[in-house]
């Protein structure tokens, strides 16, 4: 008797366990790819807004590259190419900010020159800190065509650590952190800068297809 | 019949409305309520929800044995919401971009877990999918209300961004009603989401006696000579 009074709701609670992870495989499965290439959609349309499309002629993300980054975790650099050159970097940055983490892409030239700078999630605070982005103000287009020599290295502050950027009233560590970013994402190209600027057809892919095909 | 139905109406947008009468819901409530078109969205997305749950959950009532009936029901709309989240992401992606933040706060709303055991769980398939439906409807009222009187106290606008909501024909919702306003910090942050929530309820609460008021008055009325008739 017992036993049986346990077994049905056992097997119910089983039943609807099983029914909700097929459902939720099934529809994963079905929602898989279309997910995926909104993804890319919105990472190309992030991307377009720190390179200008008069850059580079190529599919920004056929050849992304790995390296490792600052803090050795890898950083997915895109890289624009004309006539087989690279013309055009873009890779995200970070820096604690306020409230959490800013994530920011950062678009940058062959030569290292600044095309833009966006960011992408913050938690800081609305009305103060968000300035940073470009919806609500032009904060951060002031970095465009800049470079690690211009200004020089002392200046890549805000005006309250004395240095040429900007701070918004009431919210200098917003601003500070970003500066901060921005300057450690073009310390990353001085660094890089022989393995960012190689051409990614004379290595990547086509080596990594090889190798793969011996270890098979 | 029809009585009930009205009954469930009256119940869900204001005798017992999950966030005026109830004070159910008020994570995702506080949490989302910065400006009217995210309360709109989130009540929106919240209402779909719990129709689909009221519904389901009503039609499985005979089947479900109480011992069990809580984690089935958190089951069912932990199914829901993440189907909903996975779709809207796949075939609905500007939606999704800003309703996107609310749809996994949706499970924490408690009152869809409070109205699947209390009123579906207990009810025909009909009833339980109205009850869902006024339910939402009346979250989304009380969103919208919080929502609308924050952004305008705190920014000075009303229904910003609603055209990333609804699409380019909700631009005319978005009104700039005290333009150069420098905004009103304390009322975006999450304070003011509890000082304004406090003022709504009293709000609703002198609404409420007022109408018991004027009741108890007709009710006299009727009692005295001219209501005698009347009987």
């Amino acid at each position: 008797m017992a036993g049986k009074r346990i077994l049905y709701p056992a097997l119910l609670l089983g039943g609807f366990s099983t029914l909700a992870t097929v459902l939720l495989v099934a529809g994963n499965l079905v929602t898989r790819d279309a997910i995926q290439e909104r993804q890319r959609e919105d990472l190309l349309v992030s991307l377009r807004q720190v390179v200008p499309e008069s850059h580079y002629s190529n599919d920004l993300l056929a050849d992304p590259l790995q390296l490792p980054g600052p803090d050795g975790t890898p950083v997915t650099i895109y890289r624009g190419t004309r006539d087989g050159q690279v013309s055009a970097l873009a890779y995200p940055i970070s820096s604690q900010g306020y409230a959490g983490e800013i994530r920011l892409i950062l678009g940058l030239d062959a030569t290292g020159k600044i095309l833009g700078v966006r960011v992408l999630t913050h938690a800081e605070t609305p009305g103060l800190g968000d300035g940073i982005e470009v919806a609500k103000s032009d904060w951060i287009l002031d970095f465009n065509g800049l470079s690690l020599g211009d200004p020089p290295p002392e200046q890549w502050k805000v005006k309250k650590d004395g240095g040429r950027f900007d701070a918004f009233s009431g919210a200098t560590i917003t601003p500070r952190a970003v500066v901060k970013a921005i300057e450690n994402g073009l310390v990353f190209y001085r660094q890089q800068k022989t393995r960012l600027l190689d051409p990614p057809l004379s290595k990547g892919l086509p080596v990594v297809r090889v190798e793969g095909a011996t270890h098979e | 019949m029809s009585s009930d139905y009205r009954r469930i109406i009256k119940d869900g947008i204001w005798d017992n409305n999950i966030v005026f009468a109830q004070t159910l819901a008020l994570c995702p409530l506080l949490a989302v309520t910065g400006t009217a078109s995210n309360g709109l969205g989130m009540g929106l997305a919240s209402t779909a929800v719990m129709i689909a749950s009221g519904l389901l959950i009503s039609l499985l009532r005979n089947l479900i044995t109480p011992q069990v009936r809580i984690p089935v029901f958190v089951l069912i709309i932990a199914v829901l919401v993440t189907l909903t989240d996975m779709f809207l992401n796949a075939w609905l992606h500007d939606l999704h971009k800003v309703l996107g933040l609310f749809i996994p706060l949706i499970v924490t709303n408690c009152a869809i877990l409070g109205r699947a055991e209390s009123f579906a769980s207990r009810n025909h398939a009909l009833p339980a999918l109205l009850d869902g439906l006024m339910m939402g409807l009346g979250f989304t009222l009380a969103l919208v209300i919080l929502g609308a009187s924050r952004e305008l106290l705190g920014s000075g606008t009303l229904f910003a961004n609603a055209a990333l909501l609804l699409g380019s024909w909700a631009r005319f919702l978005e009104l700039v009603l005290i333009p150069d306003y420098k905004g009103f910090l304390l009322i975006i942050l999450p304070p003011g989401g509890f000082i304004v929530l406090g003022c709504l309820l009293a709000g609703k609460r002198l609404i409420d006696r007022a109408v018991a008021a004027r009741r108890r008055r007709a009710l006299e009325a009727i009692d005295t000579p001219a209501g005698e008739a009347a009987r």
